[in-house]
């Protein structure tokens, strides 16, 4: 996992890498509820003490159609002993749904790897619309795996005959029986997922118990087919942790809470401001469901009024909050202008997907590092701040609201869709560990008489609400005066509050850059920032391990850099940056530090392997 | 308006000027507006701190920089959404969106039909002088057919919106309809502050550079009286000094003038303005000017439950009986305790 939850001993370190883990993807058309067995697979998994990461990879459509290969929806899990950072590079098992999922998915199994597949799906109408011109479990194809193909259909159908379903619905049961193996495979307790059925179908007791057999009926399957084949069962014993009460927690999950903590810490009601779209929708559901704790959310006619009445909500003394993915985020550039230049706080989430335009709703990419740092008309620095994994995006949240109502100042949060839907154990944190940062309004006239934009030694303007007597003022997106805050066009003044607000966000204060992995210093630094941090980190610890001289790097404040950063780098002889985009966090450290950064990019929507980091990294060192 | 206002407050209109310096052009029709606006405040009993001005980007939108109150001067199109922001977050504000015919219903189109149909609890004036002013003379969404501008110098060719139709369309609940220098603009203003949601406000606004006298069929002194018909609830659709009304074209279902003689208007069968008549508001504003008069005067005002006070329900009802408790919310869900670490070195 990304968290510091455990560090990895030299005895581990030592062993062959990655022994202790197994990676399972489920595979299936998009209305095969592979997510729902993923999700449930993952929670077993966390729940026998195993570190995870996870990689759902849907598609976009909603309900593609059956059998395609453009439906197929997968669901992937790293588990193990040791501590996991990714969602592990080639998969040790297969489970294959139908043909398509077979055909889309097979290519990443390893070598010896085991494919279990439903031959009752595998039928001609399937293999045509998988484009197979035979039928691969028969034709010889698969032979470099092992393969383990059976009727799930018939048997799912026959385990739930007892309770009078249809047959549509029947088949429905297929992923609980297929989840029942898996559960037999690695030895899993089955109780859990007994209870959640019972009480997710509590208003259906008869599906609930279809279910609960399909699943006992996988996991028998998997007792008595033991005696031969290549089904085996492993037990993969329970990862080392710090103790504590623990959870499986997503991105989307971890950001909501975090932005609960961060206003809880500010001590000021949150209002937020969203428009549905993928794959940041997860965080307007979560925190609809927190009224509780102050919460206005807010779902907006479109992505420009939604951030637009988190300004207002600002302006009246809330903590605007939106959230959005990339083409969003374009459609409120301009009110974070008026934000900069209102100096009003704001906390702005970018889960971000392939670009550009539409671009790939569903995948992954961090590519709107350049729309975060510089994209917006006119001089408008403003703090950008990226989460590593989906529990660090808890923190970032917090730091987040921390800067905005601290500084004044809206605030972007990058997170992107692998981070926003993977799921990783998450050391539940003590709220009482985090120091409370109240905001103060200011409520009466100073000393000297009331200014707008008048400035502390933070260069923070006084945060007014309206409805307090005696400091009315008027504030809006034409320049200020210094000062008064009144319109001024005037050209030395323009000059000054442009290096005001420069100013302010250069001196925010952050902590100096740690490194991760490595010396202060050497041959290489694989410098990155947010969801490359597990496929980084891996790979450097494993070209270290091979006694390679590399560091790891990793950013979680993109703007402005922290003070340390330039200096560090310039300790090393060679600097790499692994990137989900054509290269935009290497072009900004050259411009910033003149260093000779050199790119490794990727925009498949798929995140990276650790070995294609690794194999870089020996390139570079060879 | 917001109902937790204490009802009197004393206050002046000087107390409501600013010690900005006004910039619009000398002859403008804002001036009058402002002045209007400033006369109302007093007569309503508003609080300055109280009170939110709200604006998005014109000529019009400059309002607020004048009016001693908070400001918030926008962009282009969404003072809407910024106001929805505002209220939502301290419902006891009274909020004034001040905004134009290019800003509310050409770029910001999209944020005053929500809004409407929202029915956020604030006034909605629209200074209407079918032309774009600050970016030198552009013809607007309300600009006639035929309108020649810098930007369509053989006429434009396209449609106009009608404000009033296009906020009924919307949903709205209070539909009125004022003109710049008129003696009634501050009795429109104080209805759509005494109405309960999103009262929306149509002024005719004479642009003195870009587009004058472009209403003077009937706002100029010679016209007035046969052109302009001011509603009032409860009284006969009455115009050109009592000599005609408007009547219902039964066998069509339309509205048609009458003649009425010597003060006749129930011979004459002249309708009687019910501002809660939803379908007589439709007719009112949809009337093609020139065989009708121009309607004015509060057209339409029925309540209905404004979005503040539902959400601000909603959020009160799904927090009952629940602790902010972080720590539990963080501690939901399937969990695991780990006691100690399972292999020891």
């Amino acid at each position: 996992m990304a968290t510091a939850v455990h560090e990895v001993t030299p005895t581990e370190a030592s062993a062959h890498p990655q022994a202790e883990s197994i990676v399972v993807r489920f595979a299936g058309d998009s209305g095969d509820g592979m997510q729902l067995t993923g999700g449930q697979f993952t929670l077993s998994t966390a729940l026998a003490g195993n570190d995870l990461s996870t990689f759902p990879d849907f598609p976009a459509e909603i309900r593609a159609p059956l059998g395609t290969l453009f439906g197929v929806s997968a669901f992937q899990i790293n588990f193990g002993s040791t501590s996991i950072e990714t969602a592990g590079d080639a998969l040790d098992v297969l489970v294959a749904m139908n043909p398509a999922a077979l055909k889309t998915n097979v290519n990443e199994l390893k070598a010896g790897g085991l494919i279990i597949a439903d031959t009752g799906e595998f039928t001609e109408r399937n293999l045509a619309k998988a484009k197979y011109e035979s039928n691969p479990i028969d034709d010889g194809s698969l032979a470099k795996w092992q393969v383990l193909a059976f009727d799930i259909s018939a048997l799912t159908v026959a385990a739930v005959k007892p309770f009078g379903l249809g047959n549509k619905e029947a088949l429905r049961c297929k992923n609980m029986w297929t989840l029942g193996l898996a559960l037999w495979m690695f030895d899993r307790d089955r109780q859990p997922l007994v209870d959640w059925l019972k009480a997710k179908f509590a208003k259906a007791p008869a599906l609930a118990e279809a279910n609960i057999a399909a699943l006992n009926a996988g996991h028998a399957y998997g007792e008595t087919a033991e005696i031969s084949g290549p089904l085996k069962q492993h037990h993969v014993p329970a990862a080392p942790a710090e103790p504590g009460l623990y959870r499986t927690v997503t991105g989307a999950e971890a950001i909501s809470m975090g932005l609960v903590a961060g206003a809880q810490l500010a001590n000021i009601p949150m209002f937020f401001g969203g428009y549905p779209i993928t794959p940041a929708s997860a965080i307007l559901h979560h925190l609809s469901r927190l009224k509780e704790f102050g919460i206005t959310t807010f779902q907006a006619e479109d992505e420009i009024a939604a951030i637009a009445s988190a300004i207002g909500a600002s302006y009246a003394g809330q903590l605007g909050v939106t959230s959005s993915s990339g083409p969003g985020i374009a459609l409120k550039g301009e009110a974070m202008g008026l934000a900069i230049m209102t100096e009003l706080p704001l906390v702005i989430i970018n889960s971000q997907r392939g670009g550009p335009s539409t671009g790939l709703p569903t995948k992954t990419e961090q590519s709107d590092l350049y729309q975060a740092v510089y994209g917006r008309n006119g001089d408008a620095p403003m703090p950008v701040i990226a989460a590593r994994s989906p529990s660090d995006a808890f923190e970032v949240a917090i730091e987040a609201v921390r800067i905005a109502t601290q500084y004044m100042t809206p605030v972007m949060v990058l997170t992107d869709g692998y981070i926003a839907n993977a799921a990783e154990p998450w050391k539940v944190p003590e709220v009482s560990d985090y120091a409370p940062f109240p905001v103060h309004y200011l409520d009466t006239v100073p000393e000297g008489g009331f200014q707008a934009y008048a400035r502390d030694e933070k260069l923070a303007r006084p945060w007014v609400k309206p409805g307090t007597p005696g400091l009315l003022h008027r504030i809006g997106g034409i320049e200020k005066q210094q000062g008064t805050g009144n319109i001024d066009y005037g050209p030395a003044n323009h000059q000054a509050m442009t290096d005001i607000r420069k100013a302010k966000v250069d001196g925010i204060n952050i902590p100096d850059q740690a490194i991760e992995l490595g010396d202060p210093g050497g041959k290489l630094v694989v410098v990155g920032w947010g969801s490359t941090f597990g496929p980084i980190h891996q790979a450097v610890r494993r070209a270290r391990r091979k006694g390679l001289d590399v560091s790891h790097i990793h950013l979680r404040h993109i703007w402005p850099m922290p003070g340390n950063l330039g200096a560090l780098l310039k300790g090393y002889e060679k600097i790499l940056v692994p990137e989900m985009n054509t290269g935009q966090l290497k072009t900004v450290l050259r411009d910033q530090y003149l260093v000779d950064a050199k790119p490794l990019n990727k925009v498949s929507g798929q995140p990276f392997r650790i070995a294609e980091i690794e194999a870089a990294i020996e390139g570079i060192l060879a | 308006m917001n109902d937790m206002t204490p009802a009197v407050v004393k206050s002046t209109p000087k107390d409501w000027e600013t010690d900005q310096e006004v910039r619009w052009c000398p002859g403008c029709g804002d001036y009058a507006i402002l002045k209007a606006v400033q006369r109302t405040m007093p007569e309503i009993g508003a609080r300055p701190e109280n009170t939110v001005f709200v604006s998005g980007i014109g000529c019009s939108s400059r309002f607020p920089y004048y009016m001693e109150t908070y400001g918030f001067h926008t962009i282009h199109g969404r003072a809407p959404a910024v106001a929805t922001g505002v209220k939502l977050a301290n419902p006891e504000l009274d909020v004034w969106i001040i905004t134009g015919d290019g800003d509310a219903l050409s770029i910001g189109g999209n944020h005053t039909m929500h809004l409407l149909r929202r029915n956020l609890n604030c006034q909605v004036l629209l200074f209407n002088n079918e032309i774009y002013g600050l970016t030198k003379g552009q013809y607007s969404p309300t600009s006639r057919v035929g309108t020649r501008s810098p930007s369509t110098p053989f006429g434009s060719v396209d449609r106009p919106a009608q404000p009033c139709a296009f906020a009924l369309g919307s949903g709205a609940r209070f539909v009125a309809r004022g003109i710049d220098v008129h003696k009634n603009l501050p009795s429109v203003f104080k209805a759509a502050y005494a109405h309960q949601g999103a009262a929306f406000v149509e002024i005719f606004q004479n642009c003195i550079v870009y587009n004058d006298d472009v209403f003077a069929s009937f706002t100029e002194k010679a016209n007035a009286s046969g052109n302009q018909l001011w509603v009032e609830h409860g009284q006969p659709l009455l115009f050109a000094g009592g000599t005609k009304g408007l009547t219902m074209d039964i066998d069509r279902l339309v509205l048609k003038v009458v003649d009425v003689v010597d003060g006749d208007w129930q011979g004459a069968h002249v309708a009687v303005h019910d501002q809660t008549n939803r379908g007589l508001a439709h007719m009112l504003v949809e009337m093609p000017f020139g065989p009708f008069p121009m309607a004015l005067g509060v057209l339409y005002d029925d309540p209905a439950p404004t979005f503040d006070s539902a959400v601000i329900a909603q959020n009160k009802h799904a927090s009952e009986g629940k602790k902010p408790d972080l720590q539990k919310l963080l501690s939901q869900g399937q969990t695991w305790q780990v006691e100690k670490e399972p292999r020891p070195e």
